[in-house]
């Protein structure tokens, strides 16, 4: 008992201490952006029925992570514009046929998984092949890396989102319940849709240091569906859902300090037990 | 009975009661026109027809499933638009929302803008667990007309309420849409279409899946706002008994041959003789008939 005792105030003390470096700061705040986005964007991609969609992207995406890594190209000037790419042909072959989409989502992600482990060992010459290509699937070690301008991009990309989903607030909820009703009334619904796919690839690209390929697309979905446990207005399920989300990856980052277990993992395992909390809430 | 003799009487039918296709396309212009106008002389005799739909081909998935078709529609009426699956009767209404490109011929609107047209259009699996309150969904069929920036402006709301009101369901405003019946949520859905629509209500078909309660309930919804509001009705259904009795138009497209014309001079034609025995039979009843039942007495005979 003592002894349980005396680690926890032993890692309570390196909680505090650890608090006062940069990167760990960096580490809180960008984590809680990156969350405070993924799960606004959740909200309209569980929704529309796209949360797979978001889930082949960031497979994409960390194909062109792996390439930009190999070729030693800036990762966000490669990486970005290729899964915003992806996110438009995703989209559109979505729209048309269903089971296309369907398939197509199956064949961009496996291939871009496939494509880019191939290519990292290949070319990659990192001693440490293995850890690197971990890290890009669960998102580890980076997190201690994060720079000022990390934080500043996930400040930006963030502040963008919410002024966007505050101003169109009303188009996106017609676009989102109804798209059949929206068109008729004269909504460009594919500029919508475009919209969304585009802030999606962003968001994801953005997350991957984070959460890692594989895991960035929890973050879009626990927060969404836990806030749709407990409320049932769009405004309300929409501000719960990133409340959650901020919540959730503070908590996240702390016990990953005390705990020494990857960032990305715990504030997506948080999530799960936020999930599931809710679910015991409301029935 | 085996699917031959089936197929076969059907073409029976097809040959003995009805013209071939391009005789019965040329009444339909000529005198099922006529009579549609006459019909709805004291409304507006001089003004043009909102929507003119002039020898329109449509296509649906690279098949042709309507060619040369010519009708109508004047303010105020009721046009029912019946025929089988598959006959193209939601392509000709994305047709009319301007959602798809005719392959052939013209669609014209007179005095008619696009964000004039309220629709109602199928609901789809999204809607069903969708969250979101009632006044947030009603709202959103404000988008079309309010033009001034982003916000909803004090003017949808009022728009919003107003006709939340005329189908009284201001009372469950703050609810959740998902946890409505299925009347309730339709009354949501035309309360929606509402907002947007100034002179024309485009509906697909709006009872399926309900109870009869329901059913009769939004019909005699409709048909009020046909009479009270002088709201142009044009609805998709598979209904046709209740289409009968509220309509004052029918458009019928099968494959084979089409009728358009007052829902009087449809009942002369023998096709309807089956739908009108059955409403004899159950004149006191206040309940419309489904399809389900006219299947049953087709059955028989």
């Amino acid at each position: 008992m003592s002894a349980l005792a005396l680690t926890l105030s032993e890692r309570a003390a390196k909680l505090v201490l650890y608090l006062r470096y940069p990167f760990v700061q960096n580490a809180l705040i960008v984590s809680a952006l990156v969350a405070l986005s993924a799960a606004l964007l959740g909200v309209f991609l569980t929704l529309k029925r796209f949360s797979a969609i978001g889930d082949g992207l960031s497979h994409v995406a960390f194909g062109a992570a792996a390439i930009a890594a190999v070729f030693d190209i800036f990762d966000l000037s490669f990486t970005l514009p290729v899964t915003i790419i992806a996110a438009v042909i995703i989209l559109n072959a979505g729209s048309g046929r269903r089971t296309m989409g369907d398939a197509a989502i199956a064949m961009l992600s496996t291939g871009a998984l496939a494509v880019g482990y191939t290519v990292l060992n290949l070319f990659g010459g990192s001693a440490n092949l293995g850890g690197d290509v971990c890290s890009a699937l669960f998102g580890s070690a980076a997190m201690l890396t994060l720079t000022k301008s990390d934080v500043m991009l996930a400040l930006g990309v963030t502040a963008a989102l919410v002024i966007l989903i505050i101003i169109f607030y009303y188009k996106l909820l017609s676009v989102t319940f109804d798209e059949s009703f929206s068109k008729a009334t004269g909504t460009r619904t594919g500029a919508y849709n475009l919209a969304i796919a585009i802030v999606c690839a962003t968001v994801i690209v953005m997350g991957m240091k984070l959460a890692g390929a594989l895991l960035i697309s929890a973050l879009i979905v626990f927060p969404a569906l836990s806030a749709m446990r407990l409320f049932k207005g769009f405004a309300s399920v929409l501000v719960t859902s990133g409340i959650i989300a901020v919540v959730g990856a503070t908590l996240g980052v702390l016990v990953s300090i005390l705990l020494e277990t990857p960032v990305g993992a715990t504030i997506a395992a948080v999530d799960v037990v936020a999930y599931g909390l809710c679910c015991l809430v409301r029935k | 009975m085996s699917f031959i003799s089936f197929k076969n009487k059907k073409n029976k039918l097809a040959d003995k009661k009805l013209p071939p296709h391009s005789a019965w396309g040329h009444y339909t212009k000529k005198q099922g026109t006529r009579i549609g106008r006459s019909a709805n002389a004291d409304v507006d005799s001089a003004e043009a027809p909102l929507v003119t739909v002039s020898d329109v081909s449509l296509s649906y998935e690279g098949r042709n499933v309507i060619e040369g078709l010519s009708f109508d529609v004047c303010r105020g009426d009721y046009l029912c638009v019946i025929g089988e699956n598959g006959s193209g009767k939601s392509t000709l209404m994305s047709a009319i929302l301007g959602l798809k490109k005719v392959s052939g011929g013209k669609i014209s609107m007179n005095g008619l803008s696009r964000g004039e047209i309220g629709v109602l259009p199928q609901q789809s699996q999204v809607q069903k667990d969708f969250p979101a309150l009632v006044e947030e969904v009603v709202i959103t069929g404000c988008l079309g007309r309010s033009t001034k920036g982003p916000f909803m402006t004090k003017d949808a709301r009022k728009i919003a309420f107003a006709s939340m009101e005329k189908l009284g369901i201001t009372s469950i405003a703050k609810r959740p849409y998902r946890e409505l019946s299925g009347g309730q949520q339709q009354r949501v859905m035309i309360a929606r279409a509402l907002c947007a629509a100034e002179k024309m209500l485009v509906l697909d078909e709006p009872v399926t899946g309900l109870d009869p309660k329901s059913t009769a309930d939004i019909y005699s919804l409709i048909s009020h706002l046909n009479r009270a509001e002088k709201m142009t009705i044009v609805m998709v259904t598979h209904d046709v008994a209740s289409a009968l009795r509220y309509s004052t138009h029918i458009l019928r497209i099968n494959k084979d041959s089409v009728f358009f014309g007052s829902t009087e001079e449809y009942k002369t034609l023998p096709e309807a003789s089956a739908y009108l025995d059955r409403e004899k039979d159950d004149s006191d009843a206040d309940i419309p008939y489904g399809e389900g039942g006219f299947r049953y007495k087709g059955g028989i005979t």
